[in-house]
This record gives structure tokens, sequence and C-alpha cells, in this order.
């Protein structure tokens, strides 16, 4: 429920958006993105070897392993990110609503819009809260005026900022502190409602509070966007993700419930990296 | 398994292994103390035994505090949270046998000033048992070893098949002669004490068993304690 405005999270139609998103029925945790044998190069170095993991819908997965382990790659790989640097390339297949995302034909803006994403270090644009979040909406969407404020203060909303930002909406973002900077940048993602969510170290330069403000946030969205959570934080996997994959030199090594591999991991390379016993 | 990349959080693991080890042995001693009372009838050996109860109650308040520490501070997960979670449970589990100890102790100290016109071999015989079990169960947890546990496990079985038939025992001798009623009260809370001992020292294996393997034994473990339904008539 939105406590502004009153809405309901199903369906929106006052916020003019024509896509019929799976978002609007209840989670089945089937897989909402299906990535099958995928190999990804930069040039010659091989850093993912054929990956096959199921994204549940609206679901968190949690991604951990060590540094180089092709975590973030692979979160690169899934809005194409890597499309804009020449030699990188990925193979096999990234399987959503039966399109393949990887197939040349695929749009990468339209891709980028139903596949947001937000990076580790808070990265406002250098204009008005409002703008930060319209901006992103104005390049997919044609809104009223009265259609995009209500769509920004639906995102503040949701991103748990509203009430922080209401009186300031017209003033810089870069005078927001870091952990509104970084619910901000998730506002600006949620805003054009895509349905997955990739988050990159979301809180690895916030203060403890502002890193369980965003992870009560995750824990929100989840009931209407599929996410993917990059962390080093151990715990945080912990406490965010529903499953949990431990990717080890480019090789999904185990993927499992966050309680199961907290507790029992069935692979020995998984419970060395989270006991601390990596050498 | 490898060592931890911070050297001191194994140290400590290393110390709760210890802690624990250091508790069972002074239970165990306690078992055999009170096993050598009962065979001898001696009460030296068995005042020894009620001795060590303030130790192992000592041994029991610093594995928990130790675990709380190590839970705050070090947050383990995986096979180091089970370790840690399984200290926590098998001191619970240790200071138990050691009470059991103390008091079937106590009661060969009454025992001794009766003449009692039947042999305590069977009984001495069990508690010699369950001592076995309980040594083997804190090898286990020594060594790490979950395929021993699971032998410990299984082998408690045949003491509650022995306490059984001490039970029927008992009860023919205090109808035979209300004289025997009093020594043979005390004998049936012996066995009884020593019946709990084993599955005590089952719960250990049992708890050792997970924190090696991750994984749970079955929920209906070897248990053959039936005197609860047992009834023996004069006739019989």
């Amino acid at each position: 429920m939105n406590e502004t405005t009153g809405q309901t999270a199903a369906p929106r139609p006052s916020l003019g958006l024509q896509l019929p998103r799976s978002q609007f029925e209840p989670a089945t945790g089937e897989p909402r993105i299906a990535v099958r044998n995928l190999d990804f190069f930069y040039g010659a170095n091989r850093a993912l070897k054929g990956i096959n993991l199921d994204l549940p819908d609206r679901r968190v997965m949690g991604m951990i392993g060590p540094s180089g382990c092709g975590k973030s790659t692979l979160l690169r790989v899934l809005n194409r990110m890597y499309d804009l640097y020449p030699g990188q390339r990925a193979t096999g297949d990234v399987m959503m609503d039966g399109q393949n995302l990887l197939a040349p034909t695929t749009d990468v803006n339209a891709l980028r819009s139903r596949i947001g994403m937000v990076f580790q270090k808070p990265t406002p644009f250098p204009m008005s809260i409002y703008e930060n979040i319209a901006f992103g909406v104005k390049l997919h969407e044609k809104l009223s005026k009265s259609a995009m404020d209500e769509r920004v203060e639906w995102s503040l909303t949701r991103a748990a900022l509203w009430g922080e930002v209401r009186d300031r909406l017209e003033r810089s973002a870069l005078g927001l502190s870091g952990g509104q900077q970084q619910r901000l940048c998730i506002a600006r993602t949620i805003a054009v409602r895509p349905d997955v969510i990739l988050l990159d170290e979301p809180t690895s330069a916030l203060d403890p509070i502002s890193t369980l403000r965003i992870e009560e946030l995750i824990d929100e969205l989840k009931q209407d966007f599929t996410i993917v959570i990059v962390t080093h934080n151990m715990q945080q996997a912990a406490r965010c993700a529903d499953q949990v994959a431990f990717f080890y030199l480019g090789e999904l090594i185990e993927v499992g419930t966050a309680a199961q591999m907290f507790t029992a991991p069935r692979q020995r390379r998984t419970q060395d990296y989270i006991t601390g016993r990596f050498g | 398994m490898s060592q931890h990349v911070v050297k001191s959080y194994d140290h400590e693991l290393v110390r709760l292994r210890d802690l624990i080890s250091e508790m069972g042995g002074i239970v165990e001693s306690q078992v055999a103390l009170a096993a050598e009372a009962l065979a001898t009838r001696g009460s030296d050996a068995a005042s020894r035994a009620v001795e060590h109860d303030a130790q192992v109650d000592a041994l029991e308040r610093e594995v928990e505090q130790f675990v709380i520490r190590l839970l705050a501070l070090r947050q383990p997960v995986a096979s180091d949270l089970r370790h840690v979670v399984a200290a926590l449970k098998m001191t619970g589990d240790l200071e138990r046998i050691g009470d059991y100890a103390a008091n079937v102790a106590k009661r060969t100290i009454v025992l001794a000033q009766y003449t009692l016109p039947f042999s305590v071999a069977g009984i001495a015989h069990m508690a010699r048992m369950v001592q076995e079990n309980l040594k083997s169960a804190i090898d286990c947890v020594a060594d790490n070893d979950a395929d021993k546990a699971v032998e410990v496990w299984r082998s408690d079985q045949v003491i509650d098949d022995l306490y059984n038939a001490l039970f029927r025992e008992l009860v023919t001798y205090m109808m035979e002669d209300p004289r025997n009623i009093t020594p043979c009260a005390h004998l049936l809370f012996i066995a009884k004490n020593l019946e709990r001992i084993g599955d005590h020292a089952t719960n250990v294996a049992e708890t050792l068993y997970y924190a090696v393997t991750g994984e749970s034994l079955p929920d209906t473990r070897p248990k053959g304690d039936t005197s609860a339904y047992a009834v023996v008539r004069p006739n019989e």
C-alpha cells in the first residue's frame, strides 16, 4: 500500500503503464530469468564458465564469492552492460519471457528498463531530486505532469525516501546523505517499473543503519520485483537473500536457500569461503 | 579442515573443543568411580565421584559463556556454527550425566549398609557398559568422528535391554522379601540413572553427528526402555 496516495500495489492504471507485468500476480517462485550454459569472455579471458542458474520470480538471489569470481560479471551480463565495452562477449542463453536476452535483436534500451541496476557507490545525477527520478521515466514513457508527479512520489515512497525529501524535491540530489542517495538511486531504478533489480554491493559505502534501511527496503521490494544482490557481506546475504549462489573462479559452485547455505553447505569450497577459511 | 584466515578464531574453536573434552573426561571418571563403587561396594570411590560435581558445573558455566561470546563476536556459520551450537548442547548433556553419576554414587553409600541376599553383578555390568558407551561418545567428540557416533547411537539399545531385565529382577526380589525393598528401591534408581546416562551419551553422539555432517540422525533412535509398561506379578 502506498501510504501517501493510498494506492494499492495492483493494479496501478493511474501510472499510465500498459505493460501486463507479472508483478501484479502472486509470486510463484518460478524462474523469472533462466541462465543456461553461459560463458563470458573479457578478450581471451573466460570469466564465466558454463553458468546454469534460475532467478526465481519475486525472490531475492544473493550472489557471493571472492573478488574476481564472476558474480559482478554475471550481473553485467543480465542487463547487457558489457555491450558498452569492445572485446567483451557472452555465449549461451539468458532467457526471460521466452526471449534470449543475449540475442543481437534484443532492444538493449528496453531491456535495461526491465532489468534495472544499482551500483556500489550512489550515483545520483547532478540535478534535482525530482529530476533524478523523472529523467529515466521520460526516456521510456510520455507522462503528463500530474502522472509524473505521482510516479515520482510512488517511487520515492517505495524506496522509503519520500518522507525525508517531500519538502525539497527541487533541491540538488547531491545534498543528500550517502544512504539517502543510494535510496534515491533505488527509487530511480524502480521508477521505470522494471521486472528485475540488480544490486551490485549496494550498501558497501553506507553506515550500518543506512545499510539496514536498504535491507528492509529489499525485503519490501521483493513483493513486486525479482532482485539480485551481489554482496561481500556474508551476513547481509544471510539476512536478505532467499537463495544464495556461491561463485568461485568463474564457476557457480553451489546454490541453495540461505538457511541451507549458511548452516550446512554441500560443497567444501562454499564452506571454506563462508566460514572464512579461504587461503 | 583448513584454517581460518583469522587464526585467533581457530584457537577459540580448539579451546571450545578442549573444554568439552575436559568436561567429558571428568564426567567419564565420575561414572567410572560410581561403577567401581557399585562393584566393590566401597564408599571411597563413591565420595570421590560426588566431589567432582562442582567442577563439572563450573565447566558447564564456562562453556556456556564461551559459546555466547563466540556467537556474539564471531558470528559463526556452516560447520563452525554447528560445532559451536553442538558444544552448547553437549555441555548440558554432560552436566546431567555428572548429576546422575553423583546420584548413583550417593546411593551406593547407602547400599553399603545392607547385606544383600542377591548379587549386584548385573547392575555393575550395566554400569560398565554405560561407562564404555560414554567413553566412546566423548572420544567421538575429541576425534570429530561421525561414523563412530553412529555406533554409539546404535549401542544404547543393549543398555536399555539390560535395564528392563534388571527392573523385573529387582521387583521380584522385593516381592520375595519386604526387607529387600529399601536396597532394591535404591538399586532401581541406580539402574534408572545409568539408563539415563546412556541416553545422554547417545544425545552427545547425535549432536556430534549433526555438527560434523550437517544432517540429523533419524528421529526414531534405538530406544528400548519398556519398563514404563512392565508388570511383574507374584505368580510369574
